[in-house]
């Protein structure tokens, strides 16, 4: 498998380790327990499909991605930076 | 019988090996088993189970029996097919599975116990009394049913692992491949042709073929010439493609140094991961046995192989030869071989309407029934349909038809399906993407069709990376029809064998289906059909149709097992490569590394990191003896000890503080420039993840120390914070671990120490408990920071790692001046257990702010990372374990870590566990053994007694729980 690191290009996957669901970029905004938080910190969902998740890119530039990747054929449709994805929805 | 004038083979170049320590002649250009052929060796190989006498079958990676070993010793390789071993001068083969020998095998004994043998045997025999299994039959099993032995010995081959990038990539170099290379490359695509074999050429090699007007080898040879004068073409000999991977990733196996006397520099093997954006797959077909009794004698062979043999290696196969098929290829196997001069003894064809026509005697619409010939073939019987007829022959050469070579493209989970004209199973586009069969791989069998195939298979992968093709010219060849008539099985008395490696029987498979393990899957475990290192290849369209019949289904609606990678085994020391010894995981070493070992410091492993234990002196018989002189010269003058290993990150930006605000616990932007803090860090679900310090050297600068272990994790972590929950906060960060060398200089004399290296001096007023700033060394500029993991007054001092083993050296000779010296890391954590400070003994992944006495660092002024899920009630009940000190007051004085607590009184069994004992030591500053633990409701238990019991080393002592700072509690020595 390999990821297209929007800062390094086209890199084979054992450069990167996998953290889970891009899920971990929608932190609740306060700081009180709540089902949100629950949900945040321990409710994935299962998808036969594609899935967007963070993958940290330790050896090369150092960047958090969000990559979709199809679960079912393991094919790598995109990679973008977290911190873009997160600026654009925050 | 080698034939005048045939063959590839360099009969200028001959060479001599052994075999079973008996001598063979060969040319160059041999395999073992044609060199063994060629002399009239027939019998090459034992059985798996019966340890029947098995010869060749085969001449390629196929090759079910003619297993053996090669080299001795540490270059001992068992289970080497002879079919794909190159001869080399001096090359050492031995059959194997044999005891005591090949022609005399004790163990054939395994035959006449066949019933015991059969499907199911295993499982069944599990019904028995366990003692029998485990006693009798387990070990009868295991000495006789094998293929060949490791020699216990270390493999020293050299190995390696490599990488090729490439546009396409073609497997396969025979019609089909190259002329899919040919087309690739002549449009500019950087092409990898990869084929197993040693020689390039594929069916072309083997068959007697003209190729516009030329002898197929020679038409290679000109096609070859062509791709190695491109540039732009990888020709790649004596590989194996293994694995079909995601996004284009084909894993190959190439044999690089294993056909040489003296490989030399070469590694034995290479393990390729090639990266392609499309990959054509020309892999050829398979040819497919036939199941009549007795088909296993040495001498009965593939159809396609023993005249392969005949125009490869100018080898006959036999002096009388019979061929036995089901389809019109079988015939050419008579013709090639009565051309060359070889007497056809039959030409035996299923069919009752084949064409037939040949000067030998021919048989139609006839089977053959059974063999003779205990250790290679004497002759057969031929059933017509007048009766049965004897046929003396040496050798029998069958075909059951072909089966295209598609296992790569189901590497994918994809499914073949059935093709009914074919009688064989056939890839269907995209199950591998970016993946297309050509040819014969794809059930095109004629030559001019492989051919064309070729280059449509490349055209269409050219256009789908945007490279426009150039005409390709096919050239003229055979464009024969396969006519076949489905032949799988020949009734008949005595066992007829489907998986020659496995011995698997169509007995045994129709066992499988009467005892209703009729799906595909079943029947494969139940009877291991397929199951051998050589999966099946030419057996399991074989079994599947047995299965089919046995179950009443046709074989679609019966299914396929599918092919897994590796398509051909793969040494482990192959994909290891570099991992060995060693190279299993790199190890980093600080600056004082060389300094510490010269001082006879044993070293041990803390992550990959090395550090010194201890460092014995004269006269000191123990490591406690060192530990305990080492400890107390901490305490009362001075130790150095290299922290360098701890995680080192430097964080800068404009809004550093408020980051550091979000992932500690506790408050830094409050922290002044100039000083240090400690800081907690938990994990996003109220968990501690570490703990460390962090000094405050500029507004917009902070150094944060980790431990050593979690320095990798940490750093990750706050990459993601910063990056993917707060990329809005201008802050930057680093690692640095590596650029600095740091040095604790600890004890009652480590400002008189300081005052003297250091080139401005130590000014007391201006480096109080807890500062940090700059210092220089020698002129060199460095850092210090004054704290202390030793609880005694103390400081670090950092100075840019390429000045590390220079200030370490003079630490040192400062210290031993004063009454000091090195301290290792079992005095460390002596020192630090004293003080009750926590490593990841203690804040292993379970614990919490609240369970190791902070759970008032969580600021309440702020969010941070962990604190929403820290402050769910179950995070802080009191029945939690919480952190205690512990020491033994009873008859026993040694604590053990890893032992777990009771309550005094109480049956030390799981129901009553009270927790658990994390980190020990020897106190010589107390005189005692010290240890720290968790305990339930630990903190409202100071001065209880409970017991800790070691069930696996068997010690128990009673302990007194207390504060975990067991000594200065007050700090006074800190701040002194
Ligand atoms: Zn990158």
């Amino acid at each position: 498998m390999r990821i297209p690191c929007p800062l390094c290009g086209d890199r084979d996957h054992r450069e990167f380790t996998y953290k889970g669901a891009a899920v971990a970029l929608d932190r609740p905004g306060n700081s009180d327990w709540s089902d949100d938080w629950d949900s945040y910190i321990h409710l994935r969902d299962n998808p036969a499909g594609d899935t967007d998740e963070m993958w940290w890119h330790g050896a090369g530039c150092g960047g958090w991605l969000v990559v979709t990747r199809n679960t079912v054929t393991h094919e790598v449709k995109a990679a973008r930076m977290a911190a873009d994805v997160k600026g654009a929805g925050a | 019988m080698r034939i005048d004038g045939k063959g590839l083979i360099n009969r200028a170049a001959p060479l001599r090996f052994t075999f079973d320590g008996a001598g063979v002649t060969g040319f160059e250009g041999d395999t073992v088993a044609s060199a063994l052929l060629a002399q009239g060796t027939k019998l090459m190989g034992r059985s798996f189970k019966y340890h029947r006498p098995r010869g060749v079958m085969t001449m390629g990676s196929e090759e079910p029996n003619a297993l053996v070993t090669t080299g001795r010793g540490a270059g001992q390789t068992p289970n080497v097919r002879a079919t794909m071993q190159e001869a080399f001068e001096g090359l050492e083969v031995r059959a194997q599975n044999a005891w005591p020998s090949l022609d005399f095998d004790l163990l054939a004994a395994n035959d006449l116990l066949s019933p015991f043998f059969s499907a199911g045997f295993y499982y069944k025999t599990f019904m028995w009394p366990a003692k029998f299994w485990e006693k009798l039959y387990e070990p009868m099993i295991r000495r006789a049913a094998g293929l060949g032995a490791l020699s216990g010995e270390p493999d020293t081959g050299l190995y390696e692992k490599a990488f090729a990038f490439c546009d396409i990539l073609v497997i396969g170099a025979g019609p089909a491949g190259l002329m899919a290379a040919l087309t690739a490359g002549r449009a500019g695509a950087d092409v990898i042709l990869a084929d197993e074999d040693a020689r390039m050429g594929g069916r072309l090699l083997a068959e007697s073929h003209e190729i516009d007007g030329k002898p197929g080898p020679v038409w290679v040879d000109e096609v070859l010439d062509e791709l190695e004068a491109m540039g732009n073409v990888r020709l790649m000999t004596r590989t194996s493609v293994t694995g079909a991977h995601d996004d284009g990733t084909y894993g190959a196996l190439e044999r690089v140094g294993l056909h040489m006397a003296d490989p030399g520099a070469r590694p034995l093997e290479t393990f390729w991961r090639i990266h392609t954006k499309r990959a054509v797959l020309a892999a050829g077909a398979l040819e497919r046995p036939i199941a009549f009794p007795d088909n296993d004698r040495p001498g009965v062979m593939m159809a396609g192989a023993v005249r392969g043999y005949l125009n490869r290696f100018g080898v006959a196969a036999g002096q009388r030869v019979a061929v036995f098929g089901n389809n019109d290829s079988a015939h050419r196997t008579a013709q090639d071989l009565a051309a060359a001069g070889v007497e056809i003894a039959a030409l035996i064809d299923s069919r009752a309407d084949a064409k037939v026509c040949g000067d030998y005697p021919v048989y139609t619409g006839a089977q053959v029934t059974g063999t003779k010939g205990r250790k290679g073939l004497t002759g057969i019987s031929v059933t017509t349909a007048t009766g049965v007829q004897q046929v003396e022959s040496d050798c029998l050469a069958i075909s059951g038809g072909w089966n295209p070579t598609l296992n790569l493209t189901c590497h994918m989970n994809g499914r073949p399906v059935w093709n009914e004209a074919l009688q064989a199973f056939l890839p269907v586009p995209d199950m591998v993407p970016g993946l297309e069969a050509v040819g014969a791989a794809n059930g095109v069998f004629s030559t001019a069709g492989a051919l064309a195939a070729g280059v449509d298979g490349a055209k269409n992968a050219l256009q789908a990376i945007g490279k426009k093709p150039v005409s390709v010219d096919i050239p003229k060849a055979e464009d024969g029809t396969y006519a076949l008539s489905p032949l799988w099985v020949v009734d008949g008395k005595s066992r007829a064998w489907l998986d020659f490696q496995n011995d698997v029987t169509v007995k045994d498979v129709k066992l499988a289906a009467a005892e209703n393990y009729a799906s595909v899957e079943h029947m494969k475990r139940y009877t291991t059909q397929g199951m051998a290192p050589d999966q099946g290849k030419n057996s399991n369209v074989n079994a599947l149709a047995v299965l089919a019949d046995a179950t009443g289904r046709g074989i679609p609606e019966t299914g396929t097992t599918t092919f897994r990678p590796p398509f051909v085994p793969v040494s482990l020391a192959a994909i290891g490569a570099g991992a060995r010894g060693k190279g299993f995981a790199p190890e980093r070493f600080t600056t004082s590394h060389a300094a510490s070992v010269a001082a006879h410091a044993p070293m041990i492993e803390a992550g990959l990191w090395y550090r010194p234990s201890f460092f014995p002196r004269e006269g000191e018989k123990t490591w406690r003896a060192s530990c305990d002189r080492e400890v107390a010269m901490v305490r009362n003058a001075v130790g150095i000890c290299d922290v360098s290993t701890l995680g080192k990150i430097d964080i800068q930006g404009k809004d550093a503080a408020q980051f550091l605000d979000f992932v500690y616990t506790n408050m830094f932007s409050s922290l002044k420039v100039g000083r240090v803090r400690y800081g907690l860090m938990l994990r996003e679900d109220g968990i501690v993840m570490d703990d460390g310090t962090t000094a405050r050297l500029a507004d917009d600068h902070f150094v944060m120390t980790t431990t050593t272990v979690a320095a990798g994790q940490v750093m990750a972590h706050l990459e993601f914070v910063a990056q993917a929950l707060v990329p809005d906060l201008d802050v930057h960060l680093i690692s640095t671990t590596e650029q600095w060398a740091q040095f604790a200089v600890a004890g009652p004399k480590s400002r008189e120490l300081l005052n003297a290296v250091l080139d401005d001096g130590l000014d007391p007023e201006a480096w109080p408990f807890m500062a940090c700033g700059t210092a220089s060394v020698a002129g060199v500029e460095g850092r210090l920071f004054r704290i202390s993991f030793s609880g005694e007054h103390a400081y670090e001092v950092a100075v840019p790692a390429r000045y590390g083993e220079g200030l370490w050296r003079l630490l040192i000779s400062q210290a031993e001046a004063l009454g000091g010296g090195a301290y290792g890391m079992e005095a460390l954590n002596v020192l630090r257990i004293e003080k009750g400070f926590i490593t990841h003994a203690e804040i292993h992944g379970r614990v919490t702010a609240d369970d190791v006495g902070m759970g008032r660092m969580i600021s309440v002024k702020k969010d941070c990372i962990g604190k929403a899920a820290a402050s769910r009630e179950g995070l802080s009940a009191s029945g939690r374990e919480q952190l205690v000190g512990l020491r033994p007051v009873g008859a026993v004085k040694q604590l053990l870590s890893g032992a777990h607590l009771f309550n005094e009184t109480a049956e030390a069994v799981r129901v009553n566990d009270q927790g658990y004992v994390t980190s020990v030591g020897f106190s010589p500053t107390m005189d005692t053994f010290l240890g720290l633990g968790f305990l339930k409701n630990g903190r409202a238990r100071h001065g209880e007694r409970v017991r800790m019991v070691d069930h696996l080393r068997g010690v128990e002592a009673i302990c007194e729980v207390c504060d975990p700072v067991f000594f200065d509690p007050e700090g006074g020595r800190v701040r002194g």
